[in-house]
């Protein structure tokens, strides 16, 4: 279930646009941030609150990257590999995960630890490599540094 | 040059609105609210304002087609999508100098008549959306943004829209669509957002620097703001270097500085003592340059006139060590991966390409790979929907042109030479 704060978070998003199903996208985000995931479950609690289709609410939420349809470790290592980062070695990174972490892209590690996912830019390309950590941006990576950061997310 | 986008931008606390009023902030909106709209559009097209997004339309034309259209409301987009792979330079003025912004879309709001605004903002930018709420509520709270600006009665509100992770977004139907609630698929024009566009009312879709330019048009007027940089596409620009330079980073210059100046003296020219071997100059769906073709103006026009394009001046480098082959499937990755799916040409278009890209880097090519590559794109060419399958194409198209012996050794010799990088 959607807490009460997050109820009322979707209803105040309502009134930001002319039309409730603009607010489909923010609601999401809600949904995700409060169920971890968009799970049937969670995609039928943002259809009833905006009192749209079901269909409807899985077919935009589909459609968007971001938007996870299982459920993803308690870290999600957003690592950029278009080609900035990959000029500067974001692809030697993928293998130094996968070696030293076992992080494999789209999937999270068996201890829960982890998500990999490999982002197109990330608007970072003046201080490639770099990558997103949940929300916090880790920019001019190398296989020592990144090993130091990703040692601060537990 | 003095800088107008990266002002104070140094100034640690740059982004909060005393620090902006000290360094001369909101002046060009207190002048706006003694203007008539029809002034403030006036000024804004004798600027010659070129918008930034990467197509290059004048602003002032777009602004007239929604402030004359009859129906209301109309709505006011900053376009904050930043998206283009190569492209960061939106991202300082949204975390370092959001209220240049704000002020920018409550100068425009003022010309088009909309109360209402939006800044679309990519997913990817989770600080940027803290900053640019806080700078929201700081300028309500001082009366630049509300529902009495400067106690001249106006009304300007402006909500943060989070995207969710598809470059298509960037493509203002596709953005419009999503701010509405659906899949991100661009519509087909006309009818044009100016007319007919979130919601079904007037909407005016600008990106960021567009608008940060606009305080500054208003407060030293359009004639004197003609008079920065080229002369059919005057002001500053954002440049954005990235790739195998010493200083990587985001440069403001007056528009029309040579690419040659932007890669060897503000970018400190190529790193590790190596050569240049191409630059992809205004983000990765541009054509590719070879080295030798970057004594060109990095404007709107004279880059059309080297067979590429401005695009959103993001700067990508590429040293000798760098492999043409790896870098187009690279590109054509993304491009299949942010295909929106709607239009047939692109959604197989890009597959197809990627697959014998793919063949061809892995030193699995056939004979005849290089000519299906041409061929495939030239059936993309012209028949996509949205610029991203012709962009996608254009990139192929351009790397083959120029880099054409590149494809066939990797063919013949069955293998990439170029695996140095990683």
């Amino acid at each position: 279930m959607l807490n009460e704060t997050a109820l009322q978070e979707i209803q105040e998003l309502k009134i930001r646009y002319p039309e409730r199903e603009s607010a489909l996208l923010p609601a999401l985000y809600i949904a995700q941030r409060e169920f971890g995931w968009l799970s049937n479950e969670a995609l039928l609690h943002v259809a009833n609150v905006l009192n749209l289709p079901e269909a409807k609410v899985r077919g935009t939420a589909s459609f968007y990257s971001m938007f996870k349809d299982k459920p993803a470790g308690r870290n999600i290592v957003q690592l950029c590999t278009n080609i900035s980062c990959m000029i500067a070695g974001s692809d030697g990174l993928v293998n130094f995960l996968q070696t030293r972490y076992g992080m494999k892209p789209d999937e999270t590690t068996p201890d829960g630890r982890f998500s990999l996912i490999l982002m197109e830019c990330i608007g970072a390309c003046g201080t490639a490599p770099a990558m997103l950590v949940n929300t916090d941006f880790h920019e001019n990576l190398t296989e020592q540094n990144i090993g130091e950061i990703l040692e601060t997310y537990k | 040059m003095e800088t107008v986008l990266l002002k104070n931008i140094d100034n640690p606390k740059s982004a909060d609105i005393d620090e902006y009023l000290k360094a001369g902030g909101y002046r060009g909106l207190s002048k706006a609210v003694t203007l008539e709209p029809a002034d403030i559009i006036e000024e804004v097209s004798k600027s010659g304002l070129k918008g930034r997004g990467g197509a290059g339309f004048p602003t002032a034309m777009k602004w007239r087609f929604a402030a004359t259209d009859p129906k209301f409301p109309k709505y006011l987009i900053c376009n904050a999508d930043e998206g283009e792979p190569g492209t960061f330079k939106d991202r300082p003025i949204l975390e370092k100098n959001p209220h240049l912004l704000l002020e920018g879309m409550a100068i425009s709001a003022i010309a088009l008549g909309s109360e209402q605004g939006y800044i679309y903002l990519r997913g990817e930018y989770p600080d940027a959306r803290d900053i640019l709420e806080a700078s929201i509520r700081q300028a309500n709270d001082r009366g630049y943004l509300g529902d009495d600006i400067l106690g001249k009665g106006l009304t300007f509100n402006i909500h943060v829209h989070q995207g969710a992770g598809a470059y298509i977004c960037g493509e203002e139907t596709a953005l419009i669509e999503s701010i509405e609630g659906k899949r991100g698929q661009p519509r087909s024009k006309p009818p044009f957002p100016v007319n007919q566009g979130a919601w079904e009312m007037p909407t005016i879709v600008n990106n960021v620097e567009t608008l940060a330019n606009i305080p500054y048009i208003i407060e030293i007027g359009g004639d004197a703001y003609s008079g920065i940089g080229s002369e059919d596409c005057p002001g500053p620009k954002l440049f954005c270097v990235s790739g195998s330079v010493n200083r990587p980073g985001v440069y403001e210059l007056p528009m029309g500085t040579s690419l040659r100046e932007i890669i060897h003296d503000h970018a400190g020219g190529i790193k590790n003592g190596r050569t240049l071997k191409a630059v992809i100059p205004g983000g990765l769906s541009t054509p590719v340059l070879p080295a030798e073709s970057i004594d060109c103006r990095m404007d709107f026009i004279s880059m059309q006139g080297v067979g590429s394009m401005l695009g959103s001046g993001a700067v990508i480098v590429m040293d000798d060590s760098i492999c043409m082959v790896s870098v187009t499937y690279r590109a054509m990755k993304f491009f299949e991966h942010e295909s929106c799916g709607k239009c047939v040409p692109c959604r197989e278009g890009t597959d197809w390409l990627r697959k014998v890209l793919e063949r061809v880097e892995n030193g699995k090519g056939r004979e005849g790979d290089v000519d299906l590559l041409l061929y495939i794109s030239g059936t993309m060419t012209g028949r996509t929907f949205c610029p991203l399958g012709d962009g996608a194409a254009g990139v192929v198209q351009a790397m083959i042109k120029h880099f054409r012996t590149e494809f066939e050794e990797h063919i013949s010799e069955k293998k990439c030479t170029y695996k140095s990088i990683n």
